[in-house]
């Protein structure tokens, strides 16, 4: 009997190639993702090199960050950088024959909802992307995290990864989450636990009853924010509802590979008495529909709560705290729902999933954008489009005043034409409220979907549970 | 790749916790399609007003600090993207080694395959780098990655730890494609095996 596994341990092993004496090891990777940002200048590297990508049937690329999400995009991309980074990746895929959604296909959107919707995500699985958001992932219990463009040359020309193990670090949500609490306000309490740095050098796995309640775009949503608690990856057990999301999607196995696969799948799990490095454990109950106040994403509060003192932290977050403060434009002991906000975002790879649109939708519904403000949803692909727009979802934000666009990454990192101005606030579903990462000077509060939804109403943070 | 063995030069204090890589390089200037070019654009915004000018208060503005090698920063540095273009930025600044006391995982990577060394150290010794950082210019350090020291400019030594394969490339300058590509026997195997185990990858 060998020594009990955690789920990591399991799919480390499973994708060993190599090891060398001192732990270094030579790591199979089974999915590649690709956008353009990160990945010009590694195809340039393959070039310059005479390098063929080794395993073009396993990488999959797809324009998102750039991408303008208002209907004129099919004229064309006018901003010429992003444009020239756009072709430069449609000339990548076509002469590297590596799988590929453009601009242009209804299946296009940000890389982490399209993999796994188009059944390309599977678990056991390595995935890698170079994207920090490939955390994603991990929610069908497949190893995957973000890379360097070093790294994306590396796995295009070789398929592997050279790579030291991380340590295993276990977070349980136990219980029943209540009402109006979702799997982002999960995600963004852990980090306020850990902190941002709380996961560094670790993989979490994610467990306990909170979790196994979730679908999967809400254990999508928790995996996705690993990484802005300091962990490459973040993981999720596959279950019955992983195998149900699986079954059918275009490059899922099908009949008796179906079958074969499943028998593995089922045995990716932690066994019983598996060590973990570290343990977090978080009680469903007491979580509230949490926002961000600063500029980490660690600064988490309850919406029943206050902003807080530099006094109240220690060491280097106190002068963090000042600077925040005054990037925030906010001052200590206001309460989180005095904050007027000017802008919502839903959208991004944290929550621009069909899940995520229904539950905004739902507290939006029959009611009117507050007079004043810009409200904006972004589906996270072409294929959530659509399902919104067949569900009536779609029809719901339009009559409330919110703009309907096209699938990409949006305002969560700006890098197209969604941007804040300086001093807009902005309550947001994306992932990271950064100085600037929403636009220069722009002010970001971190939400819910369902959190943002109530803002849009109100026209300032808003426990939503006031609105159910 | 370019190697790294020894260094002596100015290190510039930045005790801010958390700088993150939107800090360290905005999303603005991602849209490149090339490598280099970005050091005129490392903390663009802490750097720069919206007109651009400098802001005479940020420390690689200073007079002292404008050739600095080495940065001495706060806990969890580079934490945020994927983005390589962190590094090449402050590789292209001229920056050459990172102190901190700890940092992002996928940022620590990336500065390995551009040349640059980022060291952990614990609190008391980063606060001492730091305060000789605060000297300025007259300051220099020294880091010497085979001997594993930082030597301060009064002559304190403090040793530091780093992976072993990791300083191993870094004092070679070895390229991890050509090391890897001379075990693609062994990535064969794996994949025929692999086709038999898990067919549906």
């Amino acid at each position: 009997m060998s020594a009990p596994k955690t789920l990591y341990d399991k799919i480390w092993d499973a994708h060993v190639v190599s090891e060398d004496a001192d732990g270094t090891c030579l790591l199979y990777i089974d999915r590649h993702l690709v956008h353009e940002v990160t990945s010009p200048q590694a195809f340039e590297g393959l070039r310059m090199a005479g390098r063929k990508v080794r395993a073009p049937e396993k990488t999959i690329a797809v324009p998102d960050h750039n991408v303008p999400t208002t209907p004129d995009r099919e004229q064309g991309i006018k901003n010429e950088e992003s444009r020239i980074q756009v072709e430069a990746l449609d000339k990548n895929a076509r002469d590297f024959g590596i799988n590929y959604y453009p601009v242009s296909d209804i299946r296009q959107g940000i890389v982490h909802i399209v993999g796994p919707e188009q059944g390309w995500t599977l678990p056991g699985m390595t995935v890698v992307c170079g994207d920090s958001h490939t955390a994603t992932h991990g929610a069908f219990g497949s190893l995957a995290h973000g890379i360097g463009t070093s790294e994306v040359e590396h796995v295009l020309a070789t398929q592997t990864l050279i790579q030291k193990k991380s340590k295993n670090m276990k977070v349980e949500i136990t219980g029943k989450l209540r009402p109006g609490v979702t799997a982002k306000d999960i995600t963004l309490a852990v980090i306020g636990k850990t902190g941002t740095a709380g996961g560094t050098g670790h993989v979490i796995e994610y467990c306990g009853e909170a979790i196994r309640d979730l679908s999967m775009e809400g254990r999508m949503t928790v995996c996705n924010m690993a990484i802005e608690g300091g962990a490459r990856a973040g993981l999720i057990a596959p279950d019955e509802t992983t195998f149900e999301y699986i079954k059918g999607r275009p490059h899922a196995p099908k009949g008796a590979q179906f079958e074969a696969a499943l028998t593995w799948w089922k045995t990716l799990f932690t066994d019983e008495g598996a060590q973990f490095d570290k343990v977090v454990t978080l009680k469903g109950e007491e979580i509230e529909p949490v926002v961000t106040w600063g500029t980490s994403p660690e600064d988490v509060l309850p919406i029943s709560g206050v902003v807080p003192s530099p006094e109240d932290f220690r060491g280097g977050k106190v002068e963090a705290a000042k600077r925040s403060l005054d990037y925030m434009g906010l001052t200590p002991g206001m309460k989180l729902t005095d904050i007027a906000i000017d802008t919502v975002f839903i959208g991004s790879c944290t929550n621009g999933r069909i899940e995520d649109l229904r539950a905004a939708a739902e507290i939006v519904k029959g009611k009117k954008v507050k007079d004043g403000m810009r409200a904006m949803v972004v589906p996270g692909s072409g294929l959530v489009r659509l399902q919104a727009e067949e569900e009536g979802l779609a029809q719901i934000f339009i009559d409330a005043g919110f703009e309907w666009r096209l699938a990409g990454c949006s305002m969560c990192l700006a890098m197209n034409p969604d941007q804040l101005s300086p001093g807009e606030r902005c309550a947001s579903t994306s992932n990271r409220n950064f100085e600037g990462r929403q636009g220069r000077n722009g002010r970001t509060h971190l939400v819910s979907p369902a959190m943002a939804a109530a803002a849009a109403i109100t026209g300032h943070l808003t426990d939503v549970r006031e609105l159910m | 790749m370019q190697k790294f063995s020894k260094l002596t030069g100015i290190a510039a204090p930045m005790p801010l916790v958390n700088i993150d890589t939107d800090m360290i390089i905005p999303k603005g200037f991602l849209k490149t399609i090339k490598r280099t070019g970005l050091g005129v654009h490392a903390f663009d915004e802490m750097r720069y007003t919206l007109d651009g000018t400098e802001k005479p208060d940020f420390v690689l503005n200073k007079p002292q600090y404008r050739n600095a090698e080495i940065l001495v920063t706060g806990d969890n540095f580079g934490c945020g993207s994927s983005r390589e273009h962190a590094p090449w930025a402050l590789a292209d600044f001229g920056i050459k080694a990172i102190v901190s006391t700890s940092f992002a995982d996928i940022f620590f990577n990336n500065c390995f395959k551009n040349g640059m060394l980022p060291i952990v150290l614990p609190q008391e010794q980063v606060d001492l780098l730091m305060k000789d950082a605060e000297k300025g210019s007259n300051a220099r350090m020294t880091v010497d990655l085979e001997a594993q020291e930082i030597t301060t400019s009064d002559g304190v030594v403090i040793p530091f730890e780093i992976d072993p394969f990791k300083k191993h490339c870094l004092l070679n300058g070895l390229d991890d494609i050509g090391l890897t590509l001379e075990k693609v026997a062994a990535i064969d195997a794996f994949e025929s095996q692999a086709a038999q185990s898990r067919p549906w990858v």
